[in-house]
């Protein structure tokens, strides 16, 4: 049902018109540190050259998700999808293909599985497997232009909730939908929802935590910097529900654009009356503080979240009393993630029961994944749920690079688990996941070629943690730390059996007796990869041997002399100067000398470096 | 239990800070963030001054400044090199440009070169995991950084902007 | 260490923060309630100096009873230890040793709430979080007032009496209740007394008027009890003493060199004593002198010429003595007490 909001000049159709004409530009943090501002200024010169600047739009718009091949442009009609695209290419697009109506071929998309070039954006098989809901807007609307979000239906559902909806209908709404937590937990949304109204208590507090601090996650971010008007909408909606007037958006500092673009969005949808007193003339009322994280992982937990609002320590506080009860300033508050507040308009819009036709019954709707490490394709994704992990990594990913061979995919970061080969065709959802010793966590999904060694991994997630750790709780504050040691001496070879033993109990203690998420959950990449790749920590206990060849203290480099042309770089480069040879003649590596720091092999251009 | 070293620094920059969050709720992080804006870092004096404004103890303002990674509460150097050290940076090949700094430039993540021109911090994810690994030099976003450029970047990157001030 | 089991509950609970409710079934001593407290015991050990021996507060601290109650065996050595210098602080009162720190946060909450004062606080995160003085500052210069809450609150060594270090240890000590005498507040506290001679204060929990609470004066202001400079025995100038050369001589009084600054020396080249040196004398002398000036005194110039000042270190039933002594003897009513406070 379409309803009409009260100022219909604003949203601009042309979004929605695959006539228009428009060449794209991705913005989102992946492009732009590839150039793509610089780029959007070099095509806009362009066409002012050739005068075509009011006849063809050149849009900014948020993720393609596809940032491996950043920057991204599409050229549309026709939707011309064009990769790595340097601002100096900007010539020869408006020349080639806005003068001369032929694609620029060496710009189009190589796949390197097929070996094919493709020329249209939803051709592309990174986006085959994809079901775009929550991602709709990225990439088509500009989204410091509110004119696009309306014209994409943005605010219907608000107006629907504000003019025929009583709060309870809307918890009622989001509760049948089956809407679980996209922040990792997967609490339905709708009944946390239903516990912040039952307090009768105010003012309340809608919050929406956006301190996504997983290494090698950017979802919430691609969502805040593509369709900022999304999250806002749905915090509003959700604001209505619960009986809050306040709001805020706590937002890592890392994210400067995503918080720039939240600003924007924010002024623009107060100017229309969308937040402030008496939205969209009824009597509801609501506003949104954007409040930014310092850097602390920890925050990302809503209680330590919430300190950290308060201008306190980012420490977790017990539960109960919960959130809902009693929360910032002691006020009933509701936290959620980005996902999920940016899910709501679009359930209320379309219905409760097309969202949960969408997905698996327990898990209904869509997963975005930030699909990063050892891919042939990495970016952001968005996959129905119940799409298996192998779909995810050979579909979507495209495999392996470089011949190698998968090893394990890592989900929910560092609190998240590592699933092995035998585990890639259970389907992506809550409850497979945790069932199969891993999390679904917030979106990270990391993939380990068998170059990854695992121990290392583990080590690497578990110093993070130490790293993170508030320290309030002694088994993660002090836990973590042993249990970091642990593996430490199990890469430099001087693990034990023992080690092991200690590791389970450390991991059983830290998570028996830790406050919060963090401290519970993070012996999990450790336990997880324990328990899949015993093997690979026992040939380090056992044989010191890292089968990976990455624990410096297990491995030592030779240069293959049939490789090696002498090109004397490894030599420059080698700090202990534990490499010689004559320019032109093979060089060799005095073991003694060898400090494994590993820059020869890095460096070298010939592949002649080799781990033994 | 060393002081903080405060040298001297000009307070009256505060003032519109202080203006700006006066109505504010819990201000303590983000007049922290403005400070550092102003200061580049956060000298003992500032820290004093914004307890005694918010009325909060100097411990408060001290554990808050130290909790958060974003704080410094040593004086940086000019350029700051931060590596991103996020999974997707780690699987492909942070440690190695870590390696290749300490090599080429004698310095340790966390540190400050001894002239006082580069400070090299580790980060965790900046968010441009399609780019790993990611180095970010003064603002600038270097993506798939390999070690044997990233020694040879920066030091360029230094000697500019030295020239640049010298002429 | 709170931890414990409720039926129907995910995990342990914090007893201390989670409210009760109808027909909750709390199980205080669970096997997982008391395995966490063992692990969380073996984790603070790993991060804490196995001096028992030599610590100061052996037999009442906190952690070693609870690593007794609950069985813990002293975990091998191998991991990162904290080392902290002892007993940094300039401050005269409190002794530190962040070593034993198990970051509890009592002292924190003690200065936050009961003192008022907020001198402490942690700072950073993770295994690197420290307890710190204002911005890691000596503890004077951030606003300490040396009232040794902190100390009276710290469960293990880390904070401790600096003048009490030494002098014995709680088994060595017998304690003495008794009341404050420097005000008229009336807040109780145990001398702690070894040899006849106290070696430290400290708050009891029991305390009807004060509780855990004591100020500087309270706390660490004792030392006269057993001070070299306090007086035993009455001093009187030479110039009021009768015969004092000869008295002198004999080994009947004695001249009392005290810490002042003179013009001349208290004995001069032919042996005759200053008039206005101390000498040390006996009780009935000195009440004589004191008398016998007090009746001129009043003879001359009436009662009103004297005010009285007495002390709140008297008992109530001396200063009712003084009163009666003010008014019906000396004759005047100009009588005030120091607790005025």
């Amino acid at each position: 049902m379409h309803t009409t909001l009260p100022f219909p000049n604003e949203a601009d159709p042309t979004v929605n018109d695959p006539q228009h004409k428009c060449i794209a530009v991705c913005m989102g943090t992946g492009c732009t540190s590839s150039q793509s501002a610089q780029l959007h200024q070099t095509l806009r010169e362009e066409l002012d050259e050739h005068n075509l600047n009011g006849e063809i739009e050149v849009r900014r718009t948020g993720c393609f998700g596809f940032c491996e091949q950043g920057p991204i442009v599409v050229v549309s009609p026709g939707e011309t999808f064009y990769t790595e695209v340097k601002p100096r290419s900007a010539e020869t697009i408006v020349e080639q293909h806005v003068l001369g109506n032929q694609p620029v071929e060496r710009l189009l998309y190589h796949d390197p599985t097929s070996d094919a070039t493709v020329e249209k954006w939803h051709e592309i098989g990174f986006y085959g497997k994809q079901q775009r809901i929550l991602l709709d807007n990225s990439g088509i609307i500009d989204p410091e232009n509110i004119g696009h979000y309306l014209a994409r239906e943005g605010y219907q559902a608000l107006h629907q909730v504000l003019s025929e909806m009583t709060p309870e209908q809307v918890i009622e709404e989001v509760t049948e939908s089956g809407l679980r937590g996209r922040g990792g937990a997967g609490f339905p949304t709708g009944v946390k929802w239903g516990f912040a109204r039952k307090t009768q208590k105010w003012p309340k507090y809608v919050i929406c935590n956006a301190d996504e601090g997983d290494p090698g996650a950017f979802m919430d971010r691609s969502v805040l910097e593509g369709d900022p008007h999304a999250v806002i909408e749905g915090m509003i909606i959700a604001g209505f529900a619960i009986g809050a007037q306040a709001g805020y958006i706590y937002c890592r500092a890392e994210y400067p654009l995503a918080i720039k673009r939240l600003r924007v969005a924010l002024e623009q949808t107060r100017e229309l009356g969308l937040l402030g007193d008496n939205i969209l003339g009824s009597d509801f009322s609501f506003d949104i503080t954007i409040k930014e994280g310092a850097g602390a992982f920890v925050c990302g937990e809503e209680t330590a979240l919430m300190a950290s609002i308060q201008g306190e320590r980012g420490q977790p506080w017990p539960r109960p009393p919960y959130p809902a009860v009693s929360g910032l300033w002691k006020q009933p508050s509701n936290v959620n993630n980005v996902k999920s507040y940016a899910f709501v308009p679009r359930i209320i819009h379309k219905g409760a029961e097309w969202f949960s036709s969408v997905g698996t019954e327990g898990s209904p709707g869509t997963a975005v994944f930030a699909l990063t490490g050892n891919v042939n394709r990495t970016g952001l994704i968005e996959v129905p749920m119940g799409i298996t992990l192998r779909e995810i990594i050979y579909d979507v990913g495209g495999g392996i690079p470089g011949g190698k061979k998968f090893k394990a995919v890592q989900t929910g970061g560092p609190l998240g688990g590592c699933l092995p080969e035998e585990y890639l065709d259970i389907p992506v959802d809550f409850d497979s996941l945790q069932e199969a010793g891993s999390v679904m966590g917030s979106g990270g999904m990391v993939i380990a070629d068998e170059a990854t060694c695992m121990v290392e991994f583990a080590k690497f997630f578990t110093k993070f943690v130490c790293d993170e750790s508030c320290g309030k709780c002694p088994p993660c504050r002090i836990g973590s730390t042993r249990m970091l040691e642990a593996l430490e001496r199990i890469t430099e070879g001087e693990g034990t059996p023992e080690d092991l033993d200690e590791i389970y109990w450390l991991a059983d203690g830290m998570q028996q007796g830790s406050l919060c998420a963090l401290g519970q959950l993070a012996p999990a990449p450790v336990i997880s990869t324990l328990r899949h790749f015993e093997d690979e920590y026992r040939a380090h206990i056992e044989e010191e041997r890292c089968p990976a060849g990455k624990c410096q203290a297990l491995i030592t480099f030779e240069i293959v002399a049939d490789l090696c042309p002498g090109c004397m770089v490894c030599a420059r480069n080698c700090a202990s100067n534990a490499i010689s040879g004559e320019k032109g003649e093979p060089h060799v590596i005095d073991p003694e000398l060898c400090e494994r720091c590993g820059l020869c092999e890095a460096v070298c251009n010939f592949d002649a470096v080799i781990v033994k | 239990m060393g002081e903080i070293d405060n040298g001297t620094v000009d307070l009256s920059s505060m003032d519109e800070v202080f203006e700006q969050y006066s109505e504010e709720q819990g201000a303590l992080i983000p007049i922290l963030q403005k400070a550092q804006n102003t200061y580049g870092w956060l000298p003992g004096d500032v820290l004093e001054l914004i307890a005694e404004r918010l009325g909060v103890s100097p411990g408060q303002v001290y554990g808050v400044a130290t909790f958060y990674a974003q704080f410094y509460l040593e004086e940086q150097g000019r350029h700051i090199l931060k590596l991103c050290d996020g999974t997707a940076c780690h699987v492909r090949g942070t440690p190695i440009l870590v390696t290749a700094m300490e090599d080429g430039m004698n310095i340790r993540p966390g540190e400050t070169s001894e002239d006082g021109e580069l400070t090299m911090e580790i980060v965790y994810c900046l968010g441009s995991c399609a780019l790993a690994p990611v180095a970010v030099l003064d603002e600038q976003v270097m993506g798939r950084m390999r070690p044997q450029m990233i020694v040879r970047r920066v030091e360029k990157h230094i000697a500019s902007a030295k020239k640049a001030t010298e002429a | 260490m709170c931890v414990v089991s409720v039926e129907k509950a995910r995990g342990l609970q914090t007893a201390c923060t989670t409210p009760v409710a109808e027909g909750m079934i709390v199980e205080t001593e669970s096997e997982a309630a008391c395995e966490t407290r063992q692990f969380v015991l073996e984790m603070l050990l790993t991060d804490h100096p196995n001096d028992c021996m030599t610590c100061e507060v052996n037999g009442d601290c906190k952690l070693q009873d609870l690593v007794y109650d609950y069985g813990v065996e002293w975990p091998e050595p191998n991991g990162r230890r904290h080392v902290y210098p002892i007993d940094p602080d300039p401050n005269p009162f409190v002794f530190i040793d962040l070593n034993k720190c198990i970051l509890c946060s009592r002292c924190v909450r003690a200065c936050e709430e009961i003192q008022n004062r907020d001198v402490w606080s942690f700072a950073f995160r993770g295994f690197e979080t420290k307890l710190v003085a204002g911005t890691d500052q000596p503890m004077l210069d951030a606003r300490c007032e040396s009232c040794g809450q902190c100390v009276a609150y710290c469960p293990v060594g880390a904070l401790y009496d600096k003048m009490s270090v030494g002098l014995g240890r709680p088994n060595q000590v017998e304690k003495v209740r008794t009341t404050c005498s420097y005000c008229g507040v009336g807040c109780n506290f145990d001398l702690n007394v070894r040899n006849g001679e106290i070696v430290r204060v400290t708050s009891a929990e029991d305390a009807p008027v004060n509780g855990m609470a004591l100020c500087v004066k309270g706390r660490y202001g004792y030392d006269y009890v057993h001070h070299r400079d306090r007086l035993t025995r009455p001093l009187v100038r030479a110039k009021w003493l009768p015969d004092v050369e000869e008295r002198v001589t004999e080994g009947e009084w004695t001249l009392v060199e005290v810490a002042e600054k003179r013009a001349e020396p208290t004995v001069s080249g032919n042996g005759a004593i200053a008039g206005d040196a101390f000498i040390e004398t006996d009780w009935g002398t000195a009440l004589d002198v004191v008398a016998g000036k007090f009746a001129k005194e009043k003879q001359a110039q009436g009662g009103d010429a004297f005010s009285v000042f007495a002390s709140a270190k008297c008992t109530n039933e001396e200063n009712y003595l003084f009163s009666k002594f003010t008014r019906q003897v000396l004759g005047t009513n100009s009588i005030d007490h120091c607790a005025r406070l």
